[in-house]
Order: structure tokens, then C-alpha cells, then sequence
């Protein structure tokens, strides 16, 4: 990398994460003067998005190329009062937390005190929905059989299709406007409705517009004072871009570039989304502008790389919304999670991959940054060169990029009811999550604690970490006479808990929809604008609700052990195992390693563990899969953990496995830690005994020796194994970033 | 008739003992007593009750006793090996019959490779060649590869450390050739043993007189075996062996491409 991008990168990473007041001052700002009480709730939000925009500091960091921050500088932190209000005790965790902490200043901690905390009491959306939903939900969440994504963070899970690269802002405002004109108040009960939708959204494209143009307008002050001469003409460059996008479609990938940015600000201004929000498709959005400039000889592949090389810092400038409560203390979530695509498919089913794929694969592997992420998407068509370079990068030992499975994305994509050219223009965003890019909000919308959901059956519903009764009587397991008996008890309470879940969801969804619309993110995502409706309500093409079943491998290894030892071989009965788990296996250290080693477990291509593993996917898919959400969408699966796998452990005693209380649970679909013992193929034939194409995505983390890895060979390898993978409808194969993340190593 | 083998283990995404992803079955039984042999518990031709020294940290810590090896029926053994045909077709991989001598359990292994054959599975042999030439006349039509161990070329110093004459090595390597096999000369570098330029040369000018296209596989010593040693309570007799080093293993690599042979 140059001298440019590599003092903006160390700026970057040396940056301290900050809370930023400006955000919940200016918002608070702008409700206090009452023009939000006149107006109705859409045209409100976006009023407030306007307010903020128009008065917001603008920050043109020195020798950059795509300017705007979301703060006052880079890695400032807004927070989202009217989402979930920090407290003064959240900002002290955030101050002095030992893992990834934020500097909150005396006065911003006086303004929170003062203006923030005084004026959102009681409205925030966390206060809403703790209000709303009932006790089963409080006491099933309180017990760590889910989390609820949304009580802290707004939802957002949607990614960019490719309409920016071709239509401007004022062509959006012209868009808005014929949908306003078509409104049919005669005979459309939601025409009212639609036309605030519609009138909010028109606003936020006013708003970004005049964003951008500040931008513009501070970059003219600068090259007044600008001495050195390339400098001053390489911000006139920058005030020329700002001032044609977003209002117009960019020209030129300098600007394709740019204009994202704005958007991106946008988003993350308006809202707290939830973590994935990125441009997706980079190599398919940028190859005409990159094509384009190269034949006109207007852009050089250094000068491409450049630019992108400074995208790239700009993602990194933005940690994540801090959190609140508990998790504040405990997650040391810092990043959010913008995962860039590049390979699989064209539109029309061709091999997508292009000198561009492999220039971001360059930047990719340079940059070595937090974020934004990235992964490769392989497909069938494409050459083992995409698949060879990505493993090279991933040898280098950072953790990027991810290896998914297109095809499998795509065949997810179609069953859920996506077009074919949808399916393909989509991806993987987030963590693994697959979505149809620019046309769908696909909503997570919390983690789901299977092992726990045992542990409560085996305790006939009382949660025997607390004594507490959480769940429904489901029967004494000591009468079970059959491994049979214990299914089906534990079906039942599965039932009920997704129940309660989905109950809770369908409060929350309701909430979002009424009280957070979010009209900035509804103009980028079709078909919100032809719909007149707000992305919260239901206004995208697609609407997918998701619930993420946890500890895949923890609870088949549990049930095969009580399978094996109790039913089957009998050596043991289900009370003594009972009290053996209660104790901690205090005292019976040779139990617990009868259980550890000579039990039939997951990861091992054994169909006595493997099958148990199908029937529990197969309750929990056919449980959740296909329900209505309010959105006029369904609710899905997929199997992730992020982190969640570590406190969904610390909530759980010990279990039949032979696992410790309150250690954490195994992590997606991998194995038990230690459990697989027959090797990479063993492991990858359990995991695809799941029918993943009925998922949404699922996470098979296959971790590599970075010696394994040093000779062509061996990386050759390597690519047969995922080819086989994928070949056998894999989802992903390689993640190491949703975890284990650690700043100081990079 | 369904012949019983003795087998010590099944590996599976063996990566280096063939082309492509392997599973490598592991027969148990050998006639050489090499004195650096990594398998010492692939000698005895039958199941042996070996006595694990426990250390902590080992998942065997509470097993102690352990008994190694096992008999099984051709259909065990296939079962375990077809699992992993999705990862045999897309890397051109299939299965390695190793040992101890698989040549030992003659009839088994030729059950094995006919069903492997029946089953379009790859086949890799990996054979000390001291068998009666018989062995290989039998199964040679089910064997696509032949991975064949050359050691020392001194007669004399063979016996001392094998245990057994070379010259039916030899010969049946010649045979296998004749015969139009698909051959790979494996060379394990024993330090100060196999590695010394003398013995190279002559394993060189040997090879030589065989067939100048013949690929040399150069295995660098491993000190792994020497644990296991340990952890079976018996005494390795070449203990205290220095694993080459790169330079090492490059400057035998040349001598074999010197003298216009391919290794690898």
C-alpha cells in the first residue's frame, strides 16, 4: 500500500472508540421543538434524520479520497436514545470495561444525565418491549433460552443491491413522487398511510443530498487554506464528487464509491440497524466503472486500488452502537458486521468472477482490517484460481475472507421463494446470514438456546441453575422408560418455548413497525417505495424473520449420551445421571470421561450421533419454518452462534455430554470442541447431514494449521475439501472473524 | 468366504500417502523389524494389549490398557472407506492400504482391493515388497499404485537393521516393473542410515537400472515414532535422531536430480 493509505489505516486502527453525544443531543434537539408531535410518526423520523444531517459535524479526515463519518471523527460513537437509552451506570461500564472499551467524556456523560435520560424515559423502544411482552417471555429470557436482538438495536439485517450505481437520488425523489401521484384514496384504506411513508422518504433523500453537499462546501473551505498543490487539486476532485452524488448516478468509480458511503451514513445514522448493512456484490457493482475508466484511461488499477484501500478505512472508522446492560459489561461486540461478497454468479448464472474479484482480494489481503469483512462466494462455475487465492489470504492468519457456497445461497434463496435472478444478484451478509441483496429485510431476530431447552425438559420445566419454573411440565424424566419418552418431552417444550418467542416477535415487530419506521433505509430497498410502506412494515419485496438455533452439537452429543448409556447400553440410569449433572460430576471424574470418550458423537459421520442431530433439526425447522410474521413474510431458521455460544454456556449446568456447568456450548454447526476425532472429511459428512438448504445459513468453522496451508499441495487440498463440502450443499466452510476477535492482533 | 483381516487403525484425509484425499487402513502385521520403525505396534500380526504410560492432559488417561489392533470382515473395512467417496471422486483420491505388510494378510487385502475395484475406488499398495512375488501376481490387476519402500542398499547393513535380506525387495521390484505396474520409490531418510551419500548413490545407480523414469517420494526422518516408543514402554533402539533440515533434504533431493531421476 501507498504512503496515503497506509497513514490512513494506522490512523484508523490507533483511533480510540469514543461515545458521541452529537447524535442523541441533535435528535433530542429536534423532538423538543415540537414539530415532531405535528407531523405524523414516518415524517417525524425522517424530519429528526434531516435535523441531524443538516447540523451534524462534518469531518474530512487529512489525505483522504471518500470522505464522511458517521461522529465528529473517526470511531465516534453515536448512541440511539429512542432505540435503548444508556444509563449513566452503561456509560461507566463502556468507560472502563477491561475488553474493547469507549471514552465518555465528562460532558457527554452531563448531556446524558441532563437531556438524554430526562427526555426518552420511558419511550425508548427497550422500554416498550419490556413493557409489551409478557411474563412467559421474561422469564424463558431471563433464563437464557433466547435473546431478542431487537431490544437494543433497531432491525436492519439487509444488504445493498446495485441500484445506486444506476439511478441518482433525484431520480429516487421521482420515483417517490409517481408512487405519491398513484395513491388511490377512493379506494386504498392505507392511502393516508402511504403517502406520510412516501413523504418521510422523500425527505431523507433531501436530507442525504444536503449531507453531501456540506461535504462539498467544507472541502472548498479546505482548499483555501491547502498549500500543497496536488493536495488542492485532489480536493476540488473531492468537492466535484460530493456535489454529484447522491443526487445523481455516479459516473466514474470515484464516485461509485463515494456515493455508497453517503448511503452507508445514512444508514447507520438513521438507525442502530443491526450489524450487517454493506454493499454486497462489490466486484459485480464496480466492474463498468472500473472497465469503463481503464479503456478511457481516466482510472489506472493503482489508482482503483487506492480508492478502495480508502473505502476500506472508512468502514473500519465506525465501531459498533455500544450496547446496554448486561451485555455492555460482558460482550466485547465492537465491530459491526458489513460482510463484502465478491465471486459467485452474474445475473444470468455465469461465472461472476472478474479482474475486479481479484483487485479486492489485493485490498482484502493488504488492508487486513476488522471491517469492513469479506468472504468469497464459490460457486460450480467459478475457477479454483478464486478459491486458491482465497485460501493464500486466509493462511496469512487473519481470519478473511469467509468461503460460502453459492450455489447452496442460491438453491436457499429459491426455496424460501425468491426469483432466480434474485437469488443469484444475493449473498451472505452479517455472519452467514443469506439474503436476497437490495430486496429483502431478513430480520434477525434472536438466538435460540437449544441445550437449554433440554436442560429444562430433563428438569421436567423448572430451570434447575435458578429453580425456577420456565417452562411447561413436560414429565418426570426419571419415569422415561424409552429414549422415545424423552423426544417427545422434549418436542413439547420446544413447542412452547418457540411459542413464547414468537409471540414476543410478533409484539416487537409490531413496535418497530409503528413507533421506528425507517424511511432512509425503505428508499434503498425495493420495493419500499412502490409499496408506499416502511421497511419495518413490511415494504421490502421479501420480509424473513429468523430465529437462530444454538448448540447443534452440545445437544446431539447430550441426547446420544443418554441414548447410549441409559437406554441402550443401561449403564447408568436417568436419575443417577440426573444427580451426577446436578453435582457437576463432583467426585465421578471417570464418569464424565466415559461420557467424554465413549459415547457415539457429532462430527464423527456416525449415524447413531448424526441422526439424533437430523431430528432435532428437523423439530426446530418444522416448529419455526414457514409461521407467519407480520410482515407479511415467514419466519425461518439458521444456525449461528456469533459469540452467544460462550453465554448461552454460562447459563446451562452440566449436561449429559460430559460438558461442565456453565462452560460455553459448542459454536454453530461444528462439533464439540474435541469431540470430532476422525478428521476434516468426518466432520464435514456429519455437518451435511444437515439439509442446510432449508436454512438460512449455517456455521461450519473449519480451522486450518496455517502449516497445512504453506504448500501448494496442501492448499489443493484443501480445495477438494470444500469442493466436497459444498458439493454435498455446505453453506460455509471457513469463519474465523464472528469470534475470537481481538484488535490488538492486527 | 469371507476372509477376516487384522487391521490397527483407519486414518481418514490422508494426505500423503497417494494422490488426492485418502483413507489409509492400516494392516496389521509386519515381517521387517526396522529399527526405526514408526508403527511398532503395526508388527505383531495379531491383537496385543499394550499398556498406555499416562500422562496428563491425554485423553486416554483413564483407559490405561488399550488393546491395539482388531479383527474385521472386509464389509467393516468398506463401510468405513466408502464414507469418504465424495472427497475420493473430486480430488482423484481413493484408498491406501498400508501396514505393517499388507502383503502379510493376502487374501483380506485381495478382498479389499476387488471390492474397492467393484466399487470404482482408487488404489494405493504401500508395500515393503518383501513378500513372495506370488502375493503381488495375485493382486496386481486391483492395484493402481504401488508405493514401495527402498531402504538401504547394503545387503549386509539391511539385514542388521531390517531384519530381513533385500534381495527379494529387490527383485520383486524388478518383477513389479516388468510387469508394467504403476511403481513409487519411497525413500524414508533415517539419518546417518539411509541418508549417508553413500548409500544414496547406490540406491540411485540401482534405481537407475530399473527404469530411469521411476519418481523418488524422499520422506524427511520424523521424530514422532520415537513417543510412541515411549508411550509403549519400549526401547527405540535409534533414539536421540536429529530431524533433517530443509538444506538437508534438498541436497538429497538434488543428488537424485543430479543423477537425472525425478524425487520429490
Amino acid at each position: 500500500m501507498n504512503k496515503r493509505v497506509e497513514k490512513l489505516r494506522e490512523q484508523s486502527i490507533s483511533a480510540k472508540a469514543a461515545i458521541s453525544r452529537e447524535r442523541a443531543v441533535l435528535l433530542t434537539e429536534f423532538y423538543k421543538t415540537g414539530q415532531a408531535a405535528q407531523v405524523s410518526v414516518p415524517v417525524a423520523r425522517a424530519l429528526a434524520f434531516k435535523y441531524i444531517l443538516e447540523h451534524k459535524t462534518i469531518c474530512i479526515n487529512e489525505g483522504e479520497l471518500i470522505v464522511g463519518e458517521r461522529g465528529e471523527q473517526p470511531k465516534a460513537t453515536p448512541t440511539y436514545p429512542e432505540i435503548c437509552t444508556h444509563s449513566l451506570d452503561d456509560l461507566d461500564i463502556l468507560n472502563n470495561r477491561e475488553k474493547v472499551s469507549y471514552t465518555v467524556d465528562k460532558t457527554t456523560r452531563e448531556s446524558q444525565d441532563r437531556e438524554i435520560i430526562p427526555f426518552w424515559f420511558g419511550m425508548s423502544i427497550r422500554e416498550r418491549i419490556f413493557r409489551e411482552v409478557d411474563k412467559n417471555w421474561k422469564s424463558a429470557y431471563d433464563a437464557g433460552v433466547f435473546t431478542e436482538f431487537m431490544e437494543q438495536r433497531a432491525p436492519g439485517h439487509s444488504v445493498l443491491g446495485n441500484k445506486i450505481y444506476r439511478k441518482g437520488f433525484l431520480d429516487f425523489q421521482q420515483e417517490i413522487k409517481n408512487s405519491i401521484s398513484k395513491l388511490d384514496f377512493f379506494n386504498d384504506p392505507e392511502a393516508f398511510q402511504k403517502r406520510e411513508q412516501l413523504t418521510a422518504m422523500f425527505i431523507t433523500t433531501e436530507a442525504l443530498i444536503i449531507f453531501a453537499n456540506r461535504h462539498a462546501e467544507k472541502v472548498r473551505e479546505l482548499i483555501a487554506d491547502e498549500t500543497d498543490a496536488n493536495r488542492k487539486k485532489e480536493l476540488g476532485k473531492i468537492a466535484e464528487v460530493c456535489e454529484r452524488v447522491p443526487a445523481n448516478a455516479p459516473t466514474n468509480f470515484w464516485e461509485a464509491l463515494q456515493y455508497y458511503w453517503f448511503v452507508h451514513l445514512g444508514v447507520i445514522t438513521e438507525l442502530n440497524t443491526w450489524d450487517s448493512f454493506n454493499p454486497g456484490r462489490l466486484d459485480q457493482h464496480l466492474l463498468p466503472f472500473y472497465r469503463q475508466g481503464i479503456k478511457d484511461g481516466s482510472l489506472t488499477k493503482e489508482d482503483a486500488k487506492e480508492l478502495l484501500q480508502t473505502f476500506w478505512v472508512k468502514f473500519n472508522n465506525q465501531p459498533a452502537p455500544p450496547k446496554v446492560g448486561v451485555t455492555a459489561q460482558e460482550s466485547n461486540t465492537y465491530t459491526d458486521f458489513c460482510l463484502i461478497n465478491v465471486g459467485g454468479v452474474k445475473e444470468n448464472g455465469e461465472d461472476g468472477t472478474n479482474e475486479l474479484t481479484y483487485l479486492i482480494l489485493d485490498v482484502i489481503e493488504e488492508m487486513r482490517l476488522l471491517q469492513p469483512s469479506s468472504m468469497v462466494q464459490v460457486s460450480k462455475k467459478n475457477p479454483d484460481r478464486l478459491l486458491k487465492r482465497a485460501l493464500k489470504i486466509i493462511r496469512t492468519g487473519f481470519g478473511q475472507p469467509s468461503v460460502f457456497n453459492t450455489d447452496a445461497i442460491i438453491q436457499e434463496l429459491i426455496r424460501q421463494g425468491k426469483s432466480l435472478q434474485d437469488a443469484r444478484n444475493g449473498g451472505s451478509s452479517g455472519c452467514v446470514e443469506t439474503g436476497a441483496f437490495g430486496k429483502e429485510s431478513y430480520i434477525l431476530t434472536g438466538y435460540f438456546n437449544l441445550v437449554k431447552v433440554l436442560e429444562i425438559t430433563l428438569n421436567n420445566g423448572v430451570d434447575p441453575v435458578t429453580g425456577k419454573e420456565v417452562g411447561i411440565k413436560s414429565g418426570d424424566a426419571n419415569k422415561f422408560t424409552s429414549f422415545d419418552d424423552l423426544m417427545n418431552a422434549f418436542k413439547n417444550q420446544l413447542q412452547y418455548f418457540i411459542n413464547v418467542k414468537i409471540k414476543g416477535n410478533i409484539i416487537i415487530e409490531r413496535l418497530y413497525a409503528q413507533y421506528m419506521p425507517a424511511p432512509f433505509m425503505s428508499v434503498l430497498i425495493d420495493d419500499c417505495i412502490q409499496n408506499g410502506k416502511d421497511y419495518n412494515a413490511g415494504g421490502a419485496k421479501y420480509n424473513t424473520s429468523y430465529i437462530q438455533g444454538v448448540g447443534m452439537g452440545s445437544i446431539t452429543d447430550s441426547l446420544s449420551a443418554i441414548k447410549y448409556h441409559v437406554f441402550d447400553q443401561e449403564k447408568v440410569s436417568i436419575a443417577a445421571l440426573l444427580t451426577l449433572l446436578k453435582n457437576d460430576f463432583n467426585g465421578e471424574e471417570n464418569f464424565r470421561q466415559q461420557l467424554l470418550n465413549e459415547t457415539p458423537k457429532y462430527g464423527n459421520d456416525d449415524n447413531y450421533a448424526d441422526d439424533i442431530l437430523r431430528e432435532v433439526f428437523e423439530m426446530f425447522f418444522q416448529m419455526v419454518d414457514g409461521r407467519p410474521n407480520t410482515k407479511g413474510g415467514t419466519y425461518r431458521i439458521n444456525l449461528l452462534p456469533t459469540t452467544v455460544h460462550v453465554y448461552f454456556g454460562s447459563v446451562i449446568g452440566a449436561m449429559p455430554d460430559g460438558r461442565k456447568a456453565l462452560t460455553p456450548l459448542s459454536e454453530g454447526i461444528s462439533p464439540v470442541q474435541g469431540a470430532d476425532r476422525n478428521g476434516p472429511t468426518a466432520v464435514i459428512k456429519s455437518a451435511a447431514k444437515i439439509d442446510h438448504l432449508r436454512t438460512g445459513g449455517t456455521l461450519l468453522n473449519q480451522k486450518f494449521t496455517p502449516q497445512f496451508l504453506e504448500d501448494d499441495e496442501g492448499i489443493q487440498k484443501i480445495v477438494h475439501l470444500i469442493r466436497s463440502y459444498f458439493k454435498m450443499d455446505g453453506h460455509l466452510f471457513h469463519k474465523s472473524w464472528c469470534y475470537n476477535f481481538n484488535i490488538n492482533s492486527f | 468366504m469371507n476372509p477376516i483381516g487384522i487391521i490397527y487403525d483407519i486414518k481418514k484425509f490422508a494426505v500423503h500417502d497417494g494422490p488426492g484425499i485418502r483413507t489409509t487402513v492400516f494392516l496389521k502385521g509386519c515381517p521387517l523389524s526396522c529399527w526405526w520403525c514408526h508403527n511398532p505396534e503395526s508388527q505383531s500380526r495379531f491383537p496385543e494389549s499394550k499398556t498406555e504410560l499416562l500422562t496428563k492432559n491425554n485423553l486416554k488417561l483413564f483407559r490405561g490398557n488399550e488393546t491395539i489392533g482388531v479383527e474385521v470382515s472386509v464389509e467393516e473395512v468398506m463401510r468405513e472407506v466408502e464414507k469418504d467417496i465424495v472427497f475420493f471422486d473430486e480430488s482423484d483420491g481413493g484408498v491406501t492400504f498400508s501396514g505393517g505388510e499388507p502383503l502379510m494378510q493376502d487374501e483380506f487385502l485381495l478382498s479389499l482391493l476387488k471390492q474397492c475395484r467393484l466399487k470404482d475406488i482408487h488404489t494405493v499398495v504401500d508395500t515393503s515388497g518383501y513378500a513372495d512375488y506370488s502375493v503381488f501376481e495375485k493382486i496386481n490387476d486391483y492395484v493402481n499404485i504401488y508405493l514401495y519402500d527402498l531402504k538401504i542398499y547394503d545387503n549386509q547393513k539391511h539385514l542388521k537393521y531390517t531384519g530381513v535380506s533385500n534381495q527379494l525387495i529387490h527383485q520383486n521390484l524388478k518383477q513389479l516393473l516388468k510387469a508394467g505396474k504403476n511403481v513409487k520409490i519411497r525413500l524414508a531418510l533415517i539419518p546417518g542410515i539411509v541418508d549417508s551419500l553413500e548409500n544414496l548413490a547406490q540406491i540411485i545407480s540401482f534405481i537407475k537400472t530399473l527404469d530411469d523414469e521411476l519418481t523418488v517420494d524422499i520422506l524427511p526422518y520424523n521424530k514422532i515414532g520415537e513417543n510412541k516408543y515411549n508411550r509403549m514402554n519400549l526401547v527405540h533402539q535409534l533414539s536421540g535422531l536429529e530431524q533433517q533440515t530443509e538444506a538437508e533434504i534438498n541436497r538429497v533431493k538434488l543428488q537424485f536430480e543430479t543423477a537425472g531421476l525425478k524425487a520429490s
